[in-house]
């Protein structure tokens, strides 16, 4: 299979990845996408640790901005409810990436709320288990899936820790660029893994948190000492969810 | 044996003809799209009616795996070139039998894996600071 | 003891032919019902996001954990060199890999996308245990064929003893392996454990073993072969002794769970407050399951009888099934302990039991599999050499002697 000799480009690979583009673009080669940004044609490498940090003390009880949000930006809004499929069923088969969570604590009875997404592990289970390889990690350890060689065998939705993963049951009519999605195949929070490779520092869920004012949502390069995010986890106690489990998550949560 | 031998026959005279449309150097790109006023594609026109889908599958495990979406290569660039648009202006699904994608996959008898999950014309919907013609 | 004798399945062509066509058009339903389910996709099952794996999956573990405990018989046979039990060596093998098929087949056309099989069996991820299953599976289909033919060829004989315990190690791992699927699963409270691996041990000890009874005893009777109160007898307290091991295994299993705090509402959720779970683990596989055959094959009149040996049987399967149904099911329905300390309180997704109700087609995918397991065996013993004549005790049993 040709996938196989791509997985993991090395350093070699992808300086003449880049040679090739740079020579592609200095020969004036027809090409729609002047790519002036460097991030389209650079490779993700392990430098950075992309992850997030939920003030749960901000995340505003009620509000769902962030799934609003994330359902745009990747489309799952556009998913269509199948002539037939009953209301309750299909709630909890549509694809959704954020979850909206209020716990309370059982002992002094406190309330906290919080959006529950992938929590991009170092380890994540999910990548431990599919078969194939098309769960997989990047190099600046978004976990996402690769839907060209999921077979649809849901073992990575067993395995996750956070039942962050969504099953596509149905035939999907209208998707976007950015975000292709087809009946079959799993997928989940992806980090808006285009806006990374764009250049875009945000993430659809942060934007809106903070267009909302509550600012519950920060998110960064975990890598990066001097990042808002780095300094937020500094001064803020957090903790990862299912610590037990010690697949140390690239989602901190404050306040729970 | 007689059936073997005019079924021969006949699969010889489509490949040959088939052969003798493409050597004629016909154009197949759609009316109205952007490719219709490109001289030639990413790569020599000949290059890609044999090769379209390697080149595609390569860039796609850059794409998905690396994050790499600046090459010439992309699926999405490809939809992006080769779509027309009604008199509206609405784009129309590259998969559709008249359509770029659709007619020669039709004629060739061959279907395409990619339109299950990828979308069949551009959309930038959601991201506002994307610049107009950028590709993912 | 004489030279066995093995030949075709003389069924009257009408009878035959009819319980073909019967399986066939089982099997049909079955692939009309994948067909169906691959064309809507997956939402027209009870499958949701939340409850992951459905009704497929327990009739393919079943049939799959069937598969290597049909092999018993023959490995019984070989590795431990009982002379009784060699006789139903090739019906055994055969069967091993006729469930296996049918198992497998479940699983696949539940795939979400079954036409890229072949990427499962070009591209692999080595820490996976399904990348390992693959192996495993195709395998141990290979080596209980080899098996077969040194059984069957003379000129093979030789390799009757290597082979056998090849396939007995064999199978012992991929019964490992198909629990460990469940038990490498850190995320979910009822799975998460070793133990897993020898409790699907000993209950594909127990299924195989009853549905090699069942079709002996039904492959016999069609044909008027003899089948001696010898075999029956051990067959019979053999499948008494595996009730007894699953049970144990279940005992430790939730003895350990039991230990820790964290499992405590696991425990309560599968023994007393789990509603339809709760019943079905209570009476669908401890007591209907477990106890009712233990009793019925243990029992000094009834025991002897061989409607109760063929009840124990069936009873065992359809424990068998709803011990699958409990662990697959039962094990995503029980909510996952993302904060602990906490209740959820605003969700419809995490901190309650999750609803699953399997729907028509995933049943009919699932029957369709134990029919094409029996399709093959049933095509398999008429052309094919694989029951012995007779399986009276003058013929089989080293000890027999004629009572006076």
């Amino acid at each position: 299979m040709k996938m196989k000799d791509k997985v993991q480009p090395d350093r070699r690979a992808f300086l003449s990845t880049a040679a090739m583009t740079a020579t592609a673009l200095a020969a004036g080669v027809v090409l729609r996408t002047v790519a002036q940004a460097e991030p389209r044609s650079e490779a993700a490498d392990d430098s950075v640790r992309y992850g997030m940090l939920i003030d749960t003390n901000r995340c505003a009880e009620g509000c769902d901005a962030c799934v609003q949000a994330c359902n745009r930006e990747n489309g799952l809004d556009l998913q269509e409810k199948p002539e037939g499929a009953e209301d309750g069923k299909w709630a909890l088969q549509k694809a959704q990436w954020i979850r909206k969570v209020q716990v309370q604590d059982n002992l002094t009875g406190k309330r906290t709320n919080l959006p529950l997404m992938c929590q991009h592990c170092e380890h994540p289970p999910c990548v431990d288990v599919c078969p194939t390889g098309a769960s997989f990690k990047r190099a600046d350890g978004i976990v996402l899936v690769d839907r060209h060689i999921c077979i649809g065998c849901r073992y990575c939705m067993m395995a996750c820790p956070y039942k962050a993963r969504s099953f596509i049951h149905q035939v999907v009519e209208k998707k976007l660029t950015q975000t292709p999605r087809g009946k079959g195949c799993v997928e989940s929070c992806n980090l808006c893994v285009h806006r990374r490779d764009n250049g875009i520092e945000s993430t659809a869920c942060a934007d809106a948190c903070a267009a909302e004012g509550h600012q519950a949502i920060l998110f960064g390069d975990l890598k990066d000492p001097n990042s808002p995010l780095v300094k937020a986890l500094e001064r803020i106690a957090s903790r990862q969810l299912r610590e037990d489990l010690a697949l140390n998550t690239g989602v901190r949560y404050a306040g729970v | 044996m007689a059936n073997a031998l005019v079924r021969g026959c006949l699969i010889s005279a489509s490949l040959a003809w088939a052969l003798s449309a493409q050597a004629a150097g016909g154009s197949f790109v759609v009316p109205g799209s952007k490719a219709a006023s490109e001289k030639s594609c990413v790569e020599p026109t000949a290059f890609m009616r044999r090769n379209h889908m390697e080149v595609i599958e390569h860039q796609r495990d850059e794409t998905v795996h690396s994050g790499i979406r600046a090459t010439k290569h992309s699926l999405a660039g490809c939809i992006q070139c080769h779509v027309s648009r009604d008199s509206n202006g609405t784009p129309i699904p590259v998969d559709r039998p008249d359509q770029f994608c659709g007619a020669c996959h039709r004629y060739m008898a061959v279907r395409p894996d990619c339109f299950g999950c990828h979308a069949t014309v551009p959309t930038s919907a959601a991201l506002p600071r994307q610049p107009q013609g950028e590709t993912n | 003891m004489k030279r066995i004798v093995y030949r075709e399945w003389k069924l009257a062509p009408q009878r035959y032919w009819g319980l073909l066509a019967i399986l066939g058009i089982i099997a049909a339903i079955g692939g009309l019902a994948s067909w169906y389910m691959e064309h809507h996709g997956h939402w027209v099952t009870g499958m949701t996001n939340q409850v992951i794996w459905g009704t497929p999956h327990v009739f393919a573990v079943f049939l799959i954990v069937a598969a290597s405990g049909a092999l018993n018989i023959a490995s019984i046979g070989t590795v431990f060199g009982r002379k009784i039990y060699q006789p139903l060596g090739r019906l055994s093998s055969l069967l091993a890999v006729a469930l296996l098929i049918g198992g497998l087949l479940v699983l696949v056309l539940d795939l979400g996308r079954p036409d890229r099989l072949i990427v499962a069996m070009t591209t692999y991820n080595f820490r996976s245990i399904f990348a390992w299953n693959i192996f495993l599976y195709t395998g141990f289909i290979l080596l209980v064929i080899a098996y077969l033919a040194s059984m069957m060829d003379r000129k093979l004989r030789c390799y009757y003893k290597p082979f056998g315990f090849f396939a007995f190690i064999w199978r012992l791992i991929l019964t490992t392996g198909t629990g460990s699927i469940f038990g490498f699963i850190v995320a979910r409270q009822a799975y998460d454990t070793a133990i897993l691996a020898p409790l699907f041990i000993a209950m594909s000890f127990l299924y195989g073993l009853a549905i090699f009874l069942l079709v002996l005893l039904f492959a016999a009777d069609q044909d008027q072969r003899p089948v001696g109160q010898a075999i029956l007898n051990r067959l019979k307290n053999l499948l008494g002794i595996f009730a007894a091991t699953v049970l144990f295994f279940v005992l430790i299993y939730f003895i350990t769970k039991l230990y820790k705090a964290k499992n405590y509402e696991l425990v309560y959720f599968y023994l007393l407050g789990g509603g339809h779970y709760t019943l079905i683990f209570w009476l669908g596989w401890i007591l209907l399951g477990l106890l009712a055959p233990l009793g019925m094959v243990f029992h000094p009149v009834l025991g002897q009888e061989r409607r109760w040996i063929v009840t124990a049987s069936f009873l065992v399967i359809l424990g068998g099934l709803a011990s699958i149904y409990v662990i697959i099911i039962g094990g995503q329905a029980f909510p996952m302990s993302i904060f602990p300390g906490k209740t959820v309180l605003t969700s419809d997704f995490y901190g309650s039991i999750a609803a699953y109700a399997p729907s028509l087609p995933e049943l009919l995918l699932g029957i369709g599999g134990f029919a094409t397991a029996l399709l093959i065996t049933a095509v398999g013993i008429r052309v094919l050499q694989f029951l012995p004549e007779s399986l009276a005790d003058e013929e089989i049993d080293p000890h027999f002697s004629v009572k006076t």
